[in-house]
């Protein structure tokens, strides 16, 4: 198996006014390629800017970090833009797509910023992110024409198009009701056993549940980085929720 | 980072926002299509202007007495009699920029036929006047030398003449009339002139021998002017540094003394009298050009505004591999979109302004290919020089707090 992100020793210090605020204190751990992991922590715990640091936006003060064997620490601005551009996909909350623009189009976006593709090439991959989040058929839809999940799922295939090593998203269930939420996972669990990598930050517990390893962070270090034995199935789940009544009684 | 990808992603950009796009255009499609209409209205006044002079004999130089101190006392110009036979004869003698000379007297006094008379001007002058002054015969023949060298009574008329003298028409060659008591012959009728560029009438006019004058009328050997011309149109500063040349050793000057002439050329009398309009053309096309700023700054503003407004956007472009010279970039190629497009069609409405303006109001115009390429790289230089700072701003964001910004 291989390994895809070897931290150790991270450290990361703010400093606001004459105080010193340790973010992250001494993180040691690694994630090998086809894992899902949640990283959980309440606000303040430093899972915002460790995730930062693992899409390669932000430099550890101290420490060492390896994205699939390249060492992020000595790299300028621009080389980590292209490192982000052919390593990673982002997943946020807020979905950010960009608004008057199809859905194809805001798929497209990573492969604009990549030398290697043609415009026949770039269409091609898009198509194929699309199916692979099941909206092929919404390709040409404007954000405001799709559904909160929908937009979601594009979202996913803007991070599925660069083929990354590893996809990584920022309570990306945070907008959604708890149905399109179990959508969601199902559709990153599908990803998952094709052998994508996935980490996905949240502070919801029942969310977590759905991956297999779940580290959890308080004031800046691992309380806990367990082996979750019990994965629950997001198809399961969603097949024991009411079925939508389609004639609501008023 | 290919262009082509940037250039594509600024397209999208500014067409996803047509109506703002379209508004802050309209600064630099006025500030344009001001520009190449004042251009063309300006260039076209003087091109007028120089092809009314040119009607008086293109390449023509004009010598003319000036005043002299005489015994302490200042003359009157026309009073000067510096210019006579040896200064004509010294400039037809192996002149190089000159081909023509030929000298004028004028006078003014009534001509009758019949019953009829008419006030006009009478001008002695040589063969070679009509080759000055590029003004073929309508009808008969023209007077020779031979006819100077006997002082012969022949002339020729203008149409004014012609038409008042001869109101009911029929055939006005061989018909003879008087001027100052002596009859002279019609031998030629001078084909139309029109007006010249101080609105007198050019065709008011009898031309003679100009010893007829001299000897006949005015028994004087002295000329009011020489007109010679130059060989062609490049050579007329020259043709007026040699005529000034050969006349001071005519006139026996010294080093130190003035000339007792002055000399003119049609270019300088087409330079004092293009002058009034070229300084207004300068003057409008500055207006114009002040409201091409105003575009341009119009450009700027947006194009901050846009950058605020889509800092999430940029931060979303960065956390996906975009550098800060591709946002650089695609921002400068945004502002440069807009102003060359609003170039061009301001390019459009200019020509079709200037069109309606020569159509409706029968002003002269000319539209000058270089009016089009400079108001061209006006505005792709307003584009880059006002989009620049926006585009700066935007490509050193910081890609965590954009994409955090609300």
């Amino acid at each position: 198996m291989n390994i895809i992100v070897e931290i150790k020793n991270l450290k990361r210090v703010f400093t606001v006014g004459n105080e010193i605020v340790k973010a992250l204190d001494d993180l040691s751990f690694t994630i090998n390629s086809g894992e899902f992991i949640t990283i959980m922590g309440s606000s303040g715990s430093g899972k915002t800017t460790l995730l930062n640091i693992l899409g390669c936006l932000e430099e550890p003060t101290q420490g060492t970090y390896l994205l699939d064997g390249t060492n992020v620490s000595s790299l300028s601005k621009n080389e980590l833009a292209a490192l982000r551009n052919s390593k990673l996909g982002f997943v946020f909350q807020s979905y950010n797509l960009l608004s008057r623009t199809s859905a194809i189009e805001n798929v497209e976006l990573p492969l604009l910023y990549n030398n290697k593709f043609s415009a026949s090439q770039r269409k091609q991959k898009c198509i194929q992110a699309l199916e692979a989040v099941k909206l092929s058929d919404r390709a040409h839809h404007l954000p405001s024409q799709l559904s909160g999940g929908q937009q979601q799922r594009v979202a996913i295939a803007r991070a599925l198009v660069n083929d990354p090593v590893m996809i990584l998203a920022d309570e990306a269930t945070g907008n959604l009701d708890s149905r399109t939420s179990y959508e969601i996972m199902l559709l990153l669990q599908d990803l998952n056993s094709q052998g994508k990598t996935i980490v996905f930050v949240t502070h919801e517990p029942d969310i977590a549940t759905f991956s297999k390893r779940t580290i959890t962070l308080k004031d800046g270090k691992i309380i806990k980085d367990i082996v979750n034995t019990n994965v629950s199935s997001a198809k399961e789940v969603l097949a024991k929720l009411p079925p939508i009544n389609e004639e609501l009684p008023l | 980072m290919k262009i082509s990808n940037l250039l594509s992603i600024a397209w999208r950009s500014i067409s996803r926002n047509k109506l703002r796009t379209a508004l802050t255009m309209l600064g630099i499609i006025i500030g344009v299509a001001a520009v190449i209409a004042m251009i063309a209205i300006g260039k076209g006044s003087q091109q007028s202007i120089e092809s009314q002079i040119a009607t008086m004999g293109s390449n023509m130089i004009m010598v003319r007495p000036t005043s002299n101190l005489e015994g302490g006392a200042r003359m009157d110009n026309s009073s000067v009699q510096s210019l006579d036979e040896v200064d004509i004869v010294a400039l037809k003698k192996n002149p190089h920029y000159i081909n023509a000379v030929s000298p004028v007297i004028a006078m003014k006094g009534q001509v009758i036929y019949g019953s009829y008379n008419w006030s006009t001007t009478m001008q002695g002058v040589s063969p070679d006047f009509l080759l000055i002054r590029s003004w073929p015969l309508q009808q008969g023949i023209a007077f020779t030398d031979k006819d100077v060298k006997t002082a012969s009574k022949v002339c020729l008329v203008g149409l004014t003449v012609a038409a008042n003298l001869f109101p009911d028409g029929g055939n006005v060659v061989g018909k003879s009339i008087r001027f100052k008591k002596i009859p002279f012959k019609i031998i030629g009728i001078l084909s139309k002139k029109g007006e010249n560029s101080f609105g007198q009438d050019q065709d008011d006019m009898i031309l003679t021998p100009i010893t007829t004058v001299q000897k006949r009328i005015l028994a004087t050997t002295y000329y009011q002017s020489i007109y010679a011309a130059a060989i062609d149109a490049k050579s007329s500063d020259s043709a007026s540094a040699e005529v000034e040349k050969i006349l001071r050793k005519t006139h026996h000057l010294k080093e130190n003394e003035d000339n007792d002439f002055t000399v003119r050329t049609q270019t300088e009398l087409v330079n004092m009298l293009t002058s009034t309009s070229s300084i207004l053309t300068i003057l409008l096309t500055v207006i114009a050009g002040i409201s091409l700023v105003v575009g341009g700054i119009g450009i700027m503003n947006i194009m901050y505004v846009s950058v605020t407004e889509r800092t999430k956007e940029i931060g979303l472009r960065m956390a996906i591999g975009a550098r800060g010279l591709d946002i650089l970039i695609q921002f400068l190629i945004e502002a440069v979109l807009i102003s060359i497009t609003g170039g061009l069609i301001g390019v459009i409405i200019g020509i079709s302004a200037t069109k309606a303006v020569s159509y409706f109001m029968n002003w002269p115009t000319l539209i000058s290919i270089s009016s089009i390429y400079l108001s061209f790289l006006v505005c792709f230089i307003t584009g880059v020089f006002f989009g620049y700072y926006p585009a700066l701003k935007a490509s050193r964001l910081d890609p965590i707090q954009a994409l955090r910004y609300e």
